[in-house]
């Protein structure tokens, strides 16, 4: 029986789901396993979704791209981006989502303003493993908005759903980051970890 | 380097097997997906450099190919349509150096205004195709093209997708290719000169050519077969092969890497070994249409799955004929102007006077969106000034008077510099408002350089182009400069007060990109560090 996890990353352009895919990727070659990943680039870059395909296995993998129900895992950077992308979980999957919504700039005025904590409660009625972080309150503790991805990163580390210790997180880290930034990381990591345990 | 196994994407992959190949210049324009394919062969050490457009940057790249060198040209797929002018004769052409030219294709447009298959420009232009379905094949195929390239002397088109582009996947690279001669001119005027007396003969030689492709192809062309059940027999291209693999794993299947021109004594020979044939190919017919032609039968795809991208579910679909309805995806937050962007400016100023906006391709698009819906049209590069005019031409005189058209810096040096020779040669009778947003970068791509930047694609300094001395040297009547941190009511007020003559006008609103902006200071600053640095040393003593 083959081993394989997939994992969808699912945020906003300039919320760095780009690192955590590469973190996972780094994990995988480094374990010897095989791993494909896809990321959306383009629109991203102007606060667009962005959606990162992560696969890995220790078999081969054909396509980069998931079909729906295929996620063990669901990492949301946003919990109206974890809504969207909920049709990739499985039964029984993981969904890890930060707290905090990044409400689209032209909701019309006419329409309900977006509200995350709806999301939320649609994450907690799908039947899903569903833990909650409270990024902001992470990144406030680190002292940066950057290690958002490495904090939901180490939560869905924490619960063991990636198939990846935190130890081996820390060496992907520091094979990927700019020096200076490493320390950063890898307490955001753990706090990630903390997190999604209380 | 050989033997060690390294994640990256379709793009890096081509950008290190040009490395590798010994490719001395890469050139092309920026566009997704394509971008990063030059600018990570210049981190790599590559020689790349951005063209003003995509049709340039291929005659450029003939340049070098008759001159002996090693090319590879970049672009995306809409990309290809302003380099086709080119691209059809050069194929008639005997080149020297290989010719890659990379056409990636937005089926499902992530960022692209359509999603037309460039797949039909291979059979159009009459030149061979490659298609890799990861970025192992990415690497092997650029190599192999400019060695297809280099052997039949004609330049070799490899279209990636999206999915291929910035999907990563591990790469084993080889050993880098051996010295290459130096390029030396060498005459050959009927290869090389298309005046119909020798373009006749080219035309001969290039369907010889073809029908030689097509031969190595049939056995030695970079085809796969996976063996399976016959019950099921899978033809496939690109990515959309990896899908059927996946979903279809029982089945036998034959996967086509150089898919132009096709091996069809090797695909007849497949189809006859098992039961029921299914082509799955993402985007346009063509491959089943082919094979139909050919006389071999083979199941194509509901017409629904024409549009956008495949995927593993989609591919099952295909192969049960499924037609119901695919469920909807809920729609994504979608993309706006940054919090601070100098188009902001602009477009609420248009909003305001309710100017009748001709549009064109850039961050600045996204103008048409709320809250300033300030956009009216949209197709394609450069096309603002030539929709805007020809608008002015017929409308009634109170709308046309509010006619004003809008384009970006990157975009007026890639095709917008005809549209103000057209402007004023035949001026509208209300005149004409052409308003360059200068935000001194190729935004929407990532932040490229361009020659109205002064800045090379490694961003060291070079020659710069003057928008509003160049309008005024073309004859533009009133050329104004507009800092548009000077605020909307300034800008508002010239707008009027310009829209109101019945002359030519062109206003440069110029404010750096704001994610741009700290590099353009760090470039800028280097630059004059370095000049200072260099009329240092021009002033010591000669001795």
């Amino acid at each position: 029986m083959s081993m394989q996890t997939n994992i969808i990353i699912a945020g906003v352009g300039g919320q760095g789901t780009v690192l955590a895919s590469k973190l996972v990727a780094r994990a995988a070659m480094d374990a010897g396993l095989r791993v494909r990943t896809s990321e959306t680039i383009g629109m991203a870059q102007r606060g667009g979704s962005v959606v990162s395909h992560v696969r890995v296995s220790d078999a081969p993998i054909a396509s980069p791209l998931m079909a729906p129900g295929m996620a063990d895992v669901l990492i949301g950077f946003e919990p109206g981006e974890a809504v969207r992308s909920l049709a990739f979980l499985r039964p029984g999957g993981t969904v890890v989502t930060n707290a905090q919504p990044v409400a689209p700039v032209a909701i019309s005025p006419a329409s309900a303003a977006y509200s995350g904590q709806a999301m939320l409660e649609r994450l907690d009625g799908c039947g899903a493993r569903l833990a909650v972080i409270d990024g902001a309150s992470i990144c406030a503790e680190i002292g940066s908005l950057k290690v958002l991805n490495v904090a939901l990163l180490g939560a869905a580390a924490g619960l063991g759903a990636l198939g990846f210790s935190l130890d081996q997180f820390e060496t992907a880290i520091r094979e990927s980051v700019r020096e200076r930034f490493v320390d950063m990381n890898i307490r955001a990591l753990h706090a990630g970890a903390r997190s999604a345990s209380a | 380097m050989s033997g060690e196994r390294l994640l990256m994407s379709g793009d890096d992959a081509v950008a290190l097997a040009a490395l590798h190949a010994g490719v001395r210049l890469g050139t092309g324009y920026p566009g997704t997906p394509s971008t990063e394919i030059l600018e990570t062969f210049d981190r790599l050490g590559g020689r790349a450099q951005w063209s003003p457009n995509e049709k340039v940057a291929l005659e450029v790249g003939m340049g070098t190919a008759f001159a002996g060198a090693r090319t590879l040209v970049t672009m995306k797929h809409v990309g290809l349509n302003v380099a086709a002018d080119p691209l059809f004769t050069a194929a008639y052409t005997d080149i020297e150096g290989g010719l890659v030219l990379v056409s990636a294709d937005d089926p499902g447009m992530a960022s692209s205004q359509n999603e037309q298959d460039n797949r039909h420009y291979a059979r159009a232009a009459a030149l061979p195709m490659l298609e890799p379905i990861d970025s192992q094949q990415a690497y092997d195929f650029t190599w192999l093209g400019l060695e297809i390239s280099e052997r039949w002397k004609i330049p070799v088109i490899l279209r990636l997708t999206t999915r291929v582009c910035h999907s990563k996947t591990a790469v084993v690279p080889r050993d880098s290719a051996d010295e290459m001669a130096e390029p030396r001119f060498e005459r050959d005027i009927p290869a090389r000169v298309m005046i119909p007396a020798y373009a006749k003969p080219a035309h001969h030689r290039l369907r010889q050519k073809l029908a030689e492709i097509a031969d190595w192809n049939e056995q030695d062309g970079p085809n796969r077969l996976d063996e399976g059940k016959a019950e099921l027999g899978i033809v496939a291209t690109g990515i959309a092969a990896v899908h059927a693999r996946e979903a279809a794993p029982e089945a036998r299947q034959l996967t086509i890497g150089l898919t132009y021109p096709l091996p069809l004594d090797r695909i007849r020979a497949f189809a006859e070994g098992v039961e029921r044939l299914v082509v799955v190919e993402e985007g346009d017919p063509v491959l089943v249409d082919a094979l139909r032609a050919a006389g071999i039968p083979a199941e194509g795809k509901p017409e629904m799955y024409r549009f956008g991208e495949l995927n593993v579910e989609r591919v099952r679909r295909i192969l049960a004929g499924d037609t119901s309805p695919e469920p909807i995806p809920p729609k994504g937050k979608p993309p706006e102007l940054c919090q601070g962007c100098s188009h902001r400016t602009v477009f609420q100023a248009l909003r305001d006077l309710d100017c009748i906006v001709a549009g064109d391709i850039g961050c600045y698009t996204l103008g048409v969106l709320p809250p300033f819906s300030a956009m009216d049209t949209c197709v394609c590069m450069g096309a603002s000034i030539g929709v805007g005019l020809g608008m002015r031409h017929v409308l009634p005189e109170d709308q046309a008077r509010r006619v004003v058209s809008v384009i970006g810096d990157s975009t007026f040096v890639h095709s917008g510099i005809t549209g103000i020779a057209e402007m004023v040669y035949n001026p509208p009778a209300t005149g004409h408002l052409v308003l360059i947003l200068d935000n001194g970068t190729t935004a929407m791509t990532g932040q490229q350089e361009h020659p109205g930047t002064g800045r090379l694609l490694d961003h060291s300094p070079t020659g710069k182009i003057s928008f509003e001395a160049l309008a005024e040297s073309m004859g533009v009547q009133n050329v104004h400069v507009v800092e548009s941190s000077a605020g909307e009511e300034g800008l508002k007020t010239l707008i009027a007060e310009l829209l109101a003559k019945p002359e030519t006008s062109l206003v440069v609103t110029r404010q750096p990109c704001v994610l741009a902006a700290p590099k353009i200071r760090f470039y800028e600053k280097a630059a004059a560090e370095q000049l200072a640095a260099e009329k240092g040393c021009a002033a010591e003593p000669a001795g």
